[in-house]
Formats: structure tokens, sequence, C-alpha cells
């Protein structure tokens, strides 16, 4: 590719020889891949290739069995947790922002307390202070004028969009999006793609994305990877995926879904 | 089942029947509710021994002159109650918390916990009552409470305490997994997620189940009264009763319970129904 802002940019994510196994069933097979300040990567696969157990072991949802993740100047390895390990988790968690298939917004909480509950509680920051930052985030996502409502009262794509402005608020250096419009209705699927591209674009966020969105994928991503069996089988730009597929395991997967 | 509108909220039993059947419905309902309640009630009164029974349960009279008494001291059970519930819903839930705490760490409060709830959910309520009632005072400890009430209290709030925490238990463990699962990606502890997230969540969800707890308590509130000396409703009717050889004031006083009992247990219906429609309306989470 010529000359994207990202391609010289510095290395901020790097996921290192990567293994997770569920009991006898290994997820991930050694898994390696660097992602640069400012880049969208867009995964993609069959379920059940370890996608998103990919995107959970890179923020410790789940404990890499064993392998490397570095994060900005944070570096954590799989296997046993100890104390120290555990705070440089959270540390690793505070820059990182997930946004998760089905939101998990926080019921109990209106719009904008979902918002600014990460810097309320885990950076201690008063109400009064976090409240115009989530007024900011809210209308970055197109939500301003829903800040008081509840979860309940919010559609699936209003939802997610509030999940999305929840992550950003603890200013992350990397977002984790995990099939973010998966369980959306299909009408509803637009209005939080083009949330993620305004935040790709316009925010120059440095983002992750399992998705099987092949049209954000061409026009968003900076790089795909092709997920199969544990391992990336394949990666490239969107172009070098779409028009020159190497493998007949991606061409197949991709003619299935397109 | 037809489809749930947000109208069967409202009282059940008369509202529910009006939309299914229509006022003839609620008509035919009403007329054969008189119906057995009249036959029900010829049937009684026309009982051998139903002039002895009449006297001695229901003498109107009797019921005048007792029941500002027992009014009065019903004023007691109720003071008993709210204080007891205080104490019980505080340490129900951090009963219930300790129980829910993760990890190796805790598993000696965990144990704890658990041993506390099996140990008070195991003992009948009243030998509760009757075993600190009468055990702690006797045993004469300087500067412990001697006064039987507290101590049937006491027992009373430990005891109810053991239910009401695995209701919160039940709330705890009903708010999915996930919600854990986002609150640690922004970087919330253990205990962060479970005081800021969890917690919240399920306390809002158990509040019908608490009510229904809260209406068994006020009626137990009678159970200090086997404790000697015990002031309240139950022992004072009691009391005239045997200084009058007549049953009216116990009736008097089970109608004060009802007084209490009957509107707090149409709230938990109406509260229910309305936290059962929220979580359909709801996408689930």
């Amino acid at each position: 590719m010529t000359d994207p802002a990202w391609a010289d940019g510095e290395v901020l994510l790097r996921v290192d020889d990567l293994h997770k196994s569920f009991g006898h069933l290994e997820v991930l097979k050694g898994i390696s891949m660097d992602v640069r300040t400012g880049e969208v990567v867009v995964i993609f696969g069959r379920s059940g290739s370890g996608k998103s157990t990919l995107l959970r072991c890179i923020n410790f949802l789940e404990d890499p069995t064993r392998g490397t993740i570095e994060l900005h100047g944070i570096q954590l390895t799989g296997g046993h947790r100890n104390r120290a390990k555990r705070e440089k988790i959270r540390k690793l968690r505070m820059r990182t922002g997930m946004v998760f298939q089905q939101f998990n917004l926080f019921p109990h909480l209106t719009a904008i307390q979902n918002v600014i509950e990460g810097p309320v509680t885990v950076k201690g920051v008063s109400e009064a202070e976090a409240r115009p930052l989530g007024t900011e985030l809210l209308g970055r996502v197109g939500l301003a004028d829903k800040a008081d409502e509840y979860p309940i009262r919010l559609s699936g794509g209003q939802q997610q969009r509030v999940a999305i402005a929840r992550a950003l608020a603890m200013s992350p250096d990397v977002m984790l999006f995990d099939e973010p419009t998966s369980a959306l209705d299909p009408e509803l699927i637009g209005e939080v793609l083009a949330t993620m591209r305004y935040l790709a674009t316009d925010m120059h966020m440095t983002m992750v994305v399992v998705t099987h969105e092949m049209g954000f994928a061409r026009e968003v991503a900076h790089r795909m990877v092709f997920f199969n069996e544990g391992v990336i089988l394949e990666e490239g730009t969107p172009d070098e995926i779409f028009n020159r597929t190497r493998f007949p395991e991606t061409r197949r997967f991709l003619d299935a879904v397109l | 089942m037809t489809e749930l509108e947000p109208t069967s909220r409202r009282s059940r039993l008369v509202g529910d029947l009006f939309r299914r059947e229509g006022a003839k419905g609620v008509a035919v309902a009403l007329l054969s509710t008189a119906v057995v309640l009249f036959a029900i009630g010829w049937l009684v009164v026309h009982s051998k021994n139903w002039p002895a029974v009449k006297d001695s349960f229901f003498n109107a009279q009797e019921f005048r002159d007792s029941f500002p008494d027992i009014a009065q001291k019903f004023v007691r059970n109720i003071e008993y109650f709210l204080i007891g519930e205080v104490f019980i819903l505080s340490l129900a839930l951090f009963l219930a918390v300790l129980r829910s705490l993760p990890g190796p760490v805790f598993f000696p409060l965990r144990a704890l916990a658990i041993t506390y709830v099996d140990l008070f959910r195991g003992i009948p309520t009243i030998l509760v009552i009757y075993i600190l009632g009468f055990g702690v005072p006797s045993l004469g400890l300087r500067g412990v409470p001697v006064s039987a009430t507290f101590w049937g209290l006491v027992g009373l709030v430990l005891s109810y305490s053991a239910y009401v925490s695995e209701v919160y238990r039940a709330g705890i463990e009903s708010v999915h997994p996930s919600q854990v699962g986002s609150a640690r990606s922004l970087g919330l502890t253990r205990l962060q997620a479970l005081r800021f997230v969890i917690v919240p969540q399920a306390v809002r969800r158990v509040i019908p189940p608490l009510l229904n707890d809260f209406v068994a308590l006020q009626k137990d509130t009678a159970l200090v009264a086997f404790v000697v000396a015990v002031p309240e409703a139950f022992k004072e009717a009691q009391i005239i009763q045997n200084a009058d050889f007549n049953f009216t004031p116990l009736v008097a006083a089970a109608l004060l319970f009802l007084l209490i009992t009957v509107p707090l247990t149409r709230l938990v219906d109406w509260l229910s129904a309305r936290e059962r429609g929220r979580r359909q309306g709801g996408a689930v989470l």
C-alpha cells in the first residue's frame, strides 16, 4: 500500500506465539501479529476459528495458555497469575477498549452513567467531572439526546453505540470489536458500522475488529487477517484478500459470506 | 396463555377476568363466589355448637373491649418488623456478598457464610428465638443486654438473614457473567465489578421475593411473644383471652395481622408482575 499514515507507525500491540486451550481443545495454535498505531485490522473466519478468543486473550478476559501480549510497554505472558500480574492486567485493560457482540451495557445505569462508569470507578474521576466527557462521547456516537435513557429504552444499534462510547471513555490505545454487529437486526447494522468508520477515519483509532461485514472491511480495513482452525492462514490488504486470495479456504469463506 | 399486555400488571384477580371474559364473566364469578360463601356460612352457622363457638370466638362486645389494647400492642409488632427488617436486609446482603467473593483467597469467608446459612436455615425460627431469648439473658454476662425482647428480636434477625441472604444470592447468580466481562474490560477489579455492577442489578431483581419475606417476617414478629414478657399483639391477646375466658381477642389480633399482610402481598404481586413485564419488554442481555 502507498503511504497510509499507519504504515510506518510504531507497533502498538504485539501478539507473539499466543496459544489458548480450553481443556483438551486448542483454540489458538500460535498466533503472532503486530498492530501499528492508527491501523485498522479486520479479523475474519469461520465461527470457532478462534477470532473472539484472540480478542478476549488480548485483554486477558481469557488467560492465554502461553505466549505474549505487549501493548505500549506493558508486557504480559500467558499462564499462572500472581498479584503483580493482576495489576498489570488491569493496566492493560485500561488501555484497551472492548465492544461485545451482545453490547453488555449495564442495565441499571443510564446511557451516560454507562459511559462514565470506567472513569468514575477505575480512574476515580468525580461524576460531575466525568459528565462533560460522557456527553461529548455520546455526541460522537450520535446519541447526545439519549444520555439519560436506560439501555432498555434504546434500540440494539443505539445500545451498541453507547457501548462504543463507554469503551472510548477510558481513552484506550486500541479498540477491540468482537462481532459488534452480529446480534443486530439488519436495519440497525449500518449505524454501528458508520460509528466505527468514524472512529477509524476521523479519530484515527487503532482497531482490531472481528466481523463478517466484508463491505466494512473492504472500505475501512488496512489489513485483513483470515483465521482458520486456530492459526492465521492468510493476511493482506483488502485488495489482496478480495482480489488475489492465495488460499482456497479463504476463497471459499469469502464466497460464502459475500 | 394469551399475550401478556401491560395491563396484566394491574389487579390480576378481577382485571384479567374482565379482559378475558367481559362483564358477564365478572358477574358470574361474583355470583358463584357469593353462593359458595353463603353455603359455607350457612353450614357453619347451623352447626350444633355454633352458638358456643360464636360466643367464644366472635363475641362483639369482647372484640370492642379488647381491640384497642391489642391494636396498641400491635404497634410493637410493626416496630419489631421495621427494626428487624433493617438489620436483616443488611446482614443478609453482607452474607450473600461474602458467599459470592471470588477466588481461593476468600474461601474461609465463603465457608463461614455457608455454615451460617446452613445453621440458621436448619433451625426453626421459634427455637432460635427461644434459645436466645431465654439463654443469653440467663448467662448474666456483663455488658450484654438482658432484655428478652432484644434477644427475641436478635433471634428473628439471625434466622431471617439466612433465608434472605439466599434470596440475594439467587439474584447475584442471575446476573449474566458477561456483565462481569464488560465491567472488567473497563479495568474494574473483581470487587468493584461486584459492588457497582452485579449487586445493584441483583438487588433490583430480588425486590419482589424480598417483599415476600417481609410479609412472613411481619407475621413472625408474633413468635417473639413466646419469650416471656415480650409485649406485642399476640401476647396481649393471649393475656386478655386468659382473663376473660374468651378467644375473640385472638381473632382481633389475626385481623390486625391481615390488615398489614394482605396489602403487602398484593403489593408484592404487583411488583413481581411489573418486573416480569420489564424483563420481557427489554432485550435479554
